[in-house]
């Protein structure tokens, strides 16, 4: 797969072809199973929120280096309605959409770094990255 | 959209997840799963996760639900065939699937229900 890659969240079939995608570019930098199965959950997580709060947006799925070492770094980013308060969405439990509040808080538990940028009226970006060991 | 086939043994439900699960797969899988139970009378329902490389809040949340309903139809459900990269994964998510009884293969699973209806068998004749 070459990377930087961009995929589009426009429905529910697209959740799917992330996954598919992720998991390719997990094997290819070298993480472990449980690590692939991390990132895909999270990836899965992610690409959910920006179709169920934003009604949708893309994710960059990208091959980054640090020294020697390898790892998958994930954007995701919407124009959705941004989120007002961060503290409160990263919060286990907290939802507006009516799932079950872990979508940015248990990714940001799968992932070795965890970023989210958003405003209201801005729309929302969040960065994930994981190293292979 | 991909439905799942469910699958009919004695008094059990069995459900098989073959495929990468989109989101109305899985809800027409509790629908097809809650119906099936009334039709059949089914006291069990298994359901067999053993090639689901990844369960996100979305799919643990259906098990959940279908556990959920399915009780409410007096019917078990078990969840078969968990890979431990998905248990690791899951826990680490934050998402225990309390309510979900599980058995680590179809066997065992059949076995759990056996004895789940047998002790209330028990109880209710005692």
């Amino acid at each position: 797969m070459t990377t930087p890659a961009e995929m589009p969240i426009h429905g529910n079939s697209d959740i799917v072809l992330i996954r598919q995608r992720v998991r390719t570019a997990a094997v290819e930098v070298g993480l472990s199973l449980v690590d692939q199965t991390k990132v895909v959950t999270a990836a899965s997580e992610l690409a959910r929120n920006a179709l169920v709060y934003a009604g949708g947006g893309q994710v960059r799925i990208e091959v980054v280096h640090n020294g020697v070492r390898r790892g998958l770094r994930l954007a995701f980013s919407d124009d959705g309605p941004g989120i007002p308060d961060l503290d409160q969405a990263l919060t286990d439990g907290w939802t507006t959409g009516g799932g079950l509040g872990l979508g940015l808080s248990g990714s940001r538990r799968l992932m070795d770094e965890f970023e989210l940028k958003s405003a209201p009226g801005e729309g929302t970006l969040v960065t994930v990255t994981k190293w292979a060991r | 959209m991909d439905r799942v086939p469910v699958l009919k043994l004695g008094d059990i439900l069995i459900v098989s997840i073959q495929i990468d699960l989109q989101d109305q797969s899985v809800l027409a899988l509790q629908e097809d799963l809650a119906n099936k139970v009334v039709e059949t009378g089914a006291r069990g329902v298994i359901i067999d996760i053993t090639a689901v490389e990844i369960v996100d809040s979305f799919i643990g949340r259906m098990l959940a639900t279908i556990a959920a309903i399915s009780r409410m139809l007096d019917a078990e459900t078990v969840v078969v065939g968990m890979r431990p990269a998905v248990a690791i994964t899951l826990v680490e998510l934050g998402l225990s699937l309390g309510g979900v009884r599980t058995a680590l293969n179809l066997e065992k699973g059949v076995a759990l229900l056996n004895h789940i209806d047998g002790s209330e068998i028990a109880t209710a004749t005692r």
